[in-house]
């Protein structure tokens, strides 16, 4: 086994410098749960904190797309949040290469696009607040034209800025929120579930036209999903986050190919089959527990088919195997895990 | 009455005549507005036998979930079946007054919807819940009722059921939820379940759980079920059959195996092409330009014509009929002669 420890808060080789377009590190969001305060005074209430997020470190190559993966309450959204800026972090580091410049460096793509755009607002309006707010463009012609042109970028016509944003399908005001995102040539995108609101065939354009815009624009993509398949599909590297950590993170091939954590076994033997109808298989009984109160150590242990007494009492460190999977997990670590079939 | 109700099933399977669970013939919902009457569902049949699961599958507004509240008696005015009828177990249903309706809802029909924390009542424990359906469609006393409760708990799943028979719904996860709200529609041992969504306001590792546990129930108590959603993964994994569904019709019906691997129409073709493979990257996904035409704008003849890569002259004028395919019955004039190369 060839793997060396890598702090989790320590430095890693390779950060911020070189090819990387956001380098994470430590990154830690607590939220203060606590009972307002004249109850915590009368029933002696404690103060409550929720780790959304517990210290979680990664880069985004330049020109590539990091998915992070996990379902709900895992904290995925709230990296999303933090790394846009609508947060601020409790401790950590979110440091994006200067390349691009300062403002509008980047923006953010939402979930759902009925209630990201302003149903008042025409769309021209809507897709020129950013250009006009950081004033990009000198004069309303010039606004218009760039406006115009962002439309034409995401498949729409200029004339469709006339109109009103619910005179258009989920598919179409998605592709408003990307013209919108686009609207200060952000060098890297935030997409937090882009498509998970949409049908299968609208959320085919979708993911065509985000991969277009990559290739043509040169974007940089962090993007959110739960959906495995969507992100394989757009992915060059993918972290699996459990409880406000990164379980696992890998380029996708290995990940898909080659999963260690038994959390990312886990999740890829869930997706549906297509090309094995009515397959039995076994299900792995649990659910996530609250990350109000998480379990000890590793946080996935109570459902762990692997798990052992170590596991309940220490958190897993971040190990770095074969240059650039890096993984959190005693049971790889001491080899206690078969590679093929331990579903 | 439990006892009865199972001498009846026996009865009909012994019986020359063996209907299908649910036969739907024709069916066709219609909403009236102020601009005219929106089809919601045209001229839909399909049957459904004992043990038997088969989806309904398709995107928004394609009036998948209409079919199944259609059968369910629960349209909400003024939407109302203007066409064709629905048989369970051979009797129509879709003419009942709705104090019938209301008998045979929960009773013989069971309903799972797709969120479990609107399905269940906020102010009462899952065991007060059940207890009064059961009591509702059954005859038994408060505490066969209780004890029927738990061992629906348990049947679904639901660990320390006699301990948390008495909790509230919020004090369950989502999963643990949805499973009562499966032990409520299993409560009077219904012969139809129908599941709208029932997975969707799930995470996956919990998705796959609850599908599992429908097939169980499925097999288990040779219930017809009728499954509602837009996953084509969910579907490929729990269907026996499938009847895909693109505005208000079903274009394509038949097993499992004939519609996922080898779809005839081209929209089910579309629709299997447009999920990412996991096998690997591919440069780009096969896309479907355009999106479903809303209820007020469904274009004349087929209606997948306008998106269509292959539709002909025909295609924009007559509407085409299902016809037999390979494993499957089809409805796209490719298959019926009507497109001329």
């Amino acid at each position: 086994m060839s793997a060396k420890s890598v702090g989790v808060t320590g430095t890693r080789k390779g950060t911020t410098e070189a090819g990387a377009a956001l380098a994470v590190r430590a990154l830690v969001k607590t939220f203060d749960i606590s009972a307002p305060f004249l109850n915590r005074l009368i029933e002696r209430k404690p103060r409550r904190y929720l780790r959304a997020v517990d210290e979680i470190s990664f880069d985004v190559p330049k020109g590539g797309c990091l998915s992070l993966v996990g379902e709900s309450g895992c904290g995925k959204s709230t990296v999303a949040r933090l790394v846009v800026g609508l947060y601020s972090p409790t401790s950590g580091e979110i440091a994006f290469s200067n390349s691009g410049g300062e403002q509008g460096l980047t923006t953010m793509v939402f979930q759902d696009p009925y209630s990201s755009l302003n149903p008042r607002w025409r769309v021209f309006d809507i897709v020129a607040e950013p250009i006009r707010e950081l004033k990009l463009r000198s004069t309303e012609n010039e606004v218009r034209a760039r406006v115009e042109e962002l439309l034409q970028t995401v498949g729409l016509s200029p004339r469709d800025g006339r109109k009103y944003p619910h005179e258009f399908s989920g598919g179409q005001r998605q592709r408003i929120s990307i013209a919108r995102a686009l609207a200060t040539e952000p060098a890297f995108l935030v997409c937090d579930e882009p498509t998970s609101a949409l049908d299968v065939s609208v959320q085919a354009q979708i993911l065509n036209l985000m991969r277009d815009l990559q290739d043509r624009l040169g974007l940089t993509y962090l993007f959110i999903s739960h959906d495995m398949s969507v992100v394989r599909h757009m992915s060059d590297r993918i972290a699996v986050m459990y409880l406000g950590r990164i379980v696992e993170e890998a380029p996708s091939e290995t990940l898909f190919e080659e999963p260690l954590h038994p959390y990312t076994r886990l999740l890829l033997d869930t997706i549906p089959a297509l090309d094995a109808p009515n397959r039995d298989r076994e299900i792995t009984a649990g659910e996530v527990p609250s990350p109000i109160d998480p379990p000890s150590g590793c946080a996935f242990h109570p459902r762990c088919p692997l798990a052992n007494q170590r596991c309940k009492s220490e958190r897993p460190a971040v190990l770095l195997r074969d240059g650039d999977h890096q993984i959190a997990c005693h049971a790889v670590e001491e080899g206690r895990y078969a590679p093929a079939g331990m579903t | 009455m439990l006892m009865q109700a199972h001498a009846t099933t026996t009865g009909h399977s012994g019986a020359a005549i063996a209907h299908p669970v649910l036969e739907v013939r024709n069916l066709r919902v219609v909403f009236p507005t102020r601009h005219g009457v929106l089809n919601a569902v045209s001229d839909v049949s399909l049957t459904i036998n004992k043990g038997e699961i088969l989806g309904l599958v398709g995107e928004s507004g394609a009036g998948k979930s209409m079919t199944g509240m259609a059968t369910l008696g629960l349209l909400e005015p003024p939407g109302r079946i203007a066409e064709g009828e629905i048989l369970l177990d051979g009797r129509r249903i879709d003419n009942l007054p709705e104090r019938e309706m209301a008998k045979i809802r929960g009773r013989r029909i069971g309903a799972i919807f797709q969120d479990p924390l609107t399905s269940l009542h906020p102010l009462f424990t899952v065991g007060a819940q059940l207890v009064e359906t059961i009591r509702l469609h059954l005859h038994l006393s408060r505490s066969q009722a209780r004890r029927r409760a738990i061992d629906l708990l348990k049947e679904v799943g639901i660990p320390a059921a006699s301990d948390r028979i008495d909790d509230y719904p919020h004090q369950f996860s989502g999963g643990m939820r949805q499973r009562v709200v499966i032990a409520l529609a299993l409560a009077a041992e219904p012969e139809l379940i129908i599941a709208d969504e029932p997975t969707t306001a799930l995470d996956v590792s919990i998705q796959a759980q609850i599908t599992a546990l429908l097939r169980r129930i499925c097999r288990e108590r040779a219930a017809a079920v009728m499954l509602v959603t837009h996953d084509m993964g969910v579907i490929a994994e729990t269907a026996d059959r499938v009847a895909v569904l693109y505005a208000g019709r079903i274009v394509e019906v038949g097993h499992v195996d004939a519609v996922i691997h080898a779809p005839k129409h081209p929209y089910a073709k579309g629709l299997m092409d447009s999920i990412p493979p996991l096998e690997g990257r591919v440069a780009r996904l096969a896309q479907i330009d355009g999106s479903m035409p809303r209820p007020d704008s469904i274009p004349e003849g087929c209606a997948f014509h306008s998106r269509c890569t292959l539709a002909g002259p025909h295609c924009r004028i007559a509407v085409p009929g299902l016809v037999e395919t390979e494993g499957s019955r089809t409805a796209c004039w490719l298959y019926s002669g009507g497109v001329e190369a």
